[in-house]
């Protein structure tokens, strides 16, 4: 066993982690930032290709107040409305100080220029070209990271659970997943940073270190989640033919500069049907492009693949050409030829709402622990605008290490063994029973695509209180099927025993999101009840869920307030 | 519809350094431009979780975590195409290996062992 201390541990280095490590170290705090993968590579930051919103105002007079006004209307009414400002307010001093740091926002005559997003009122998104944001913010915050001198970074360890003694947080339990090795870490001060959850959906923009674990360990730790029930989809994801070194959401800036057009499988046009425009232009909302496409691959209309197809073929090769040049070609590597054949889309799970229940110093109701970035549930409410997600871990994340440090600074360290004791076996009783029975060898990986398969059929882009029902079922006999699913018996780079500890959380997770849809009796925002077909105003509440002692999840409503606690 | 997909061999070195290596070989249901990973993901959810692999964003090609060598030949397994006739993956052959297709690509700044031995933990 391996045992660390340290002031602060931050667990998960996206942009949320490698911002509350970088903010942590800056106010005094020794620090240690550890996660699964690989520092700033692991999970949807360095994926993102384009807008990140923040009221910069360089190009056209805009506030942090009009950003503010747009992320409450996309909310639908659920909206935290502190968390909302203070990421509408402080995304302007993020981006200016990783400006200040190189990060090679796009100017045009000196100034950070920025794009049109839809739901924005004004051009706000800023960017780094070409579609290179992901990488270039990733590689800006591991530069600062690694320039601050009392911030370890550990790659390679998988945090499992949150130490909690006497109702407090007081570090973490781990293993590296090089060797096997059990690792405990004392911290007066942990903040979950550790991503989304869009990996539990068979249709996903998702690296595979996106399921659901920050979630998970919150509620283990008696932490609270909130609006659960909001995974947001995209609408137009890429499904077939198969296109590799690009990511699936690629075709959205297509669709702002280029239109395009959706037919089912029969070539009509559709989108009328359910309220949309049909026209070659991009104005339909997502939510009923969603709906529409979900609509007709019930009905029958589907492609081979289960998706729609986008067409570019009535544009003539020049008007491609001067859009999307490089990409044209990269396309064409993959044999796309958009010229002379269509592309077969469909929705896919993208970014989560909701989240962990935190108030403006992003600390949840368990003292010492804090959460950032898309783990943490409030500032988009019901549905997040396009451009939010970025800044909202960078500001969090900030917040997160600096609240953190402040608390952790002036405390005496307090590891409690006896407190880690019980993790410690589970995972070390886990590695014991590791076997590598013929017949079993499989078995994590096939659990892992029913529940991707059952996430997507059941709780997804529409749903019933029937279809909701049988998944909760199904989820909680999965959960008492794991208990007795053993990894395989190695000690180098075990997978296995990472698919146990992921789907462990991917499970609990999963049946908080199917609770969490199937209590809302009504449809708004990225939750769409097929049963309940209306927003109810009555409804205009937030869903909190926490666990009980029993280990079962329970729930209740708070109104929506300006700030949690 | 699409056609009836043939299989294709796929073989991956396994093994780990102070053991001999071994090759083993799967087939794998062939979809036109599948990638290698495809082919590694698709043989841990159906046939055997155990084999190790480094990756994490699949479609993007950003995280960088990927790399192997494909036919001898170093490539990111989430870019290279599964060829019809199938592939031999083996790991990196100018990194430490660490068991299958996974080496030591991990910086020895952001490595426990190497802080650990650094701090004379180790
Ligand atoms: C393909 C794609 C494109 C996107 N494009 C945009 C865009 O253009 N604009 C926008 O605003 N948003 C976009 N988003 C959303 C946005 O990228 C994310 O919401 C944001 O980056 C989340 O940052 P984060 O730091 O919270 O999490 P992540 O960047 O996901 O980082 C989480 C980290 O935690 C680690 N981790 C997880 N579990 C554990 C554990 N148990 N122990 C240790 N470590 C762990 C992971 O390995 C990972 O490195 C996009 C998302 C995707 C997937
Ligand atoms: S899986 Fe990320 S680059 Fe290949």
């Amino acid at each position: 066993m391996i045992h660390l201390e340290t002031h602060v541990l931050v667990v998960g280095a996206g942009g949320a982690g490698m911002y509350a490590a970088i903010a942590a170290a800056r106010n005094g705090a020794d620090v240690i930032l550890a996660d699964k993968s690989m520092i700033g590579r692991g999970g949807a930051t360095i994926m993102a290709q384009m807008t990140t919103a923040a009221a910069l105002g360089e190009e056209e007079p805009d506030s942090w107040e009009k950003h503010l006004d747009d992320t409450l209307d996309a909310g639908r009414g659920l909206c935290n409305e502190e968390l909302s400002a203070i990421l509408c307010e402080e995304a302007i001093d993020r981006i200016r100080e990783m400006d200040d740091w190189k990060v090679g926002w796009a100017r045009k005559d000196g100034k950070i220029t920025g794009v049109m997003a839809p739901g924005h009122s004004v051009p706000r998104c800023v960017y780094v070209d070409f579609l290179n944001t992901g990488p270039a913010v990733a590689k800006c915050l591991r530069t600062q990271v690694a320039r601050a001198d009392s911030a370890l970074r550990i790659s390679g360890v998988a945090i499992n659970d949150v130490v909690v003694d006497d109702g407090v947080a007081i570090g973490a339990v781990g293993w590296n997943l090089e060797d096997e090795t059990p690792v405990t870490i004392a911290a007066n001060a942990v903040v979950l940073a550790a991503g989304g959850l869009t990996r539990l959906y068979a249709r996903n923009s998702a690296s595979i270190n996106m399921n659901g674990d920050a979630y998970a360990m919150a509620l283990r730790a008696g932490a609270e989640l909130m609006d659960m029930e909001f995974p947001q989809f995209f609408p137009i994801g890429h499904l077939a033919p198969r296109l590799v070194g690009m990511d699936p959401i690629m075709w959205d800036p297509f669709r702002y500069k280029l239109g395009g057009r959706l037919f089912n499988a029969d070539g009509e046009e559709f989108l009328h049907r359910y309220g949309g425009e049909d026209a070659d232009k991009y104005t339909t909302t997502r939510d009923i492009i969603s709906y529409g496409i979900t609509k007709e691959n019930e009905a029958g209309r589907a492609t081979d693949n289960g998706g729609v197809y986008l067409s570019f073929r009535h544009l003539s090769e020049k008007v491609l050409r001067d859009a999307f040049g490089p990409v044209i070609d990269k396309l064409a590597n993959n044999g796309i030829d958009l010229m002379e054949r269509d592309v077969e889309v469909s929705p896919i799970a993208h970014y989560h709402m909701g989240g962990i229940r935190v108030n403006g110093s992003m600390e949840t109701c368990v003292p010492g622990l804090y959460a950032a970035g898309e783990a943490v549930g409030g500032a988009n409410g019901a549905n997040r605008l396009s451009g939010n997600a970025i800044p909202e871990a960078f500001v969090f994340g900030e917040r997160a290490g600096r609240f953190a440090a402040e608390y952790a600074r002036g405390r005496n360290r307090s590891w409690v063994a006896d407190a880690a004791v019980g993790h410690v076996d589970q995972l070390n009783a886990m590695i014991g029973r590791q076997t590598d029975a013929n017949g079993e060898k499989a078995a994590l990986g096939g659990m892992w695509a029913e529940l991707q398969r059952l996430m997507w059929e059941k709780v997804g882009v529409l749903r019933t209180g029937d279809k909701l029902t049988s998944a909760l079922t199904r989820i909680r006999d999965m959960r008492t099927e794991l208990e007795s699913v053993a990894p395989a018996d190695d000690n180098e780079f075990n997978l296995t025993l990472q698919d146990w500890y992921d789907l462990r959380s991917a499970l609990l997770t999963a049946e908080s999101v199917t609770l969490a849809a199937i209590n809302r009796t009504e449809s708004r925002g990225a939750h769409q009840r097929e049963d309940f077909e209306q927003t109810d105003p009555g409804q205009t509440y937030n869903q909190r869920l926490r666990l009980d002692d029993d280990g079962s999840i329970v729930s209740d409503y708070l109104s929506v307030a300006g700030g949690a606690q | 519809m699409s056609s009836h997909p043939k299989n294709v061999p796929i073989t991956i070195l396994r093994g780990v350094p102070e053991e001999e290596t071994y090759e083993e070989t799967f087939d794998v249901p062939y979809r036109e431009g599948m990638s290698v990973l495809d082919a590694v993901v698709w043989i841990r959810t159906n046939v055997d979780s155990s084999i190790a692999f480094r990756y994490s964003c699949v479609n993007a090609n950003a995280c960088k975590e990927c790399m192997v060598a494909v036919d001898g030949k170093t490539e990111y397994a989430c870019t290279a195409r599964l060829s019809s006739d199938g592939n031999t993956v083996g790991p990196l052959t100018n990194k430490v290996l660490i068991r299958d297709l996974v080496t030591d690509i991990v910086p020895p700044k952001e490595n426990l062992r190497t802080i650990l031995a650094e701090r004379g933990e180790g």
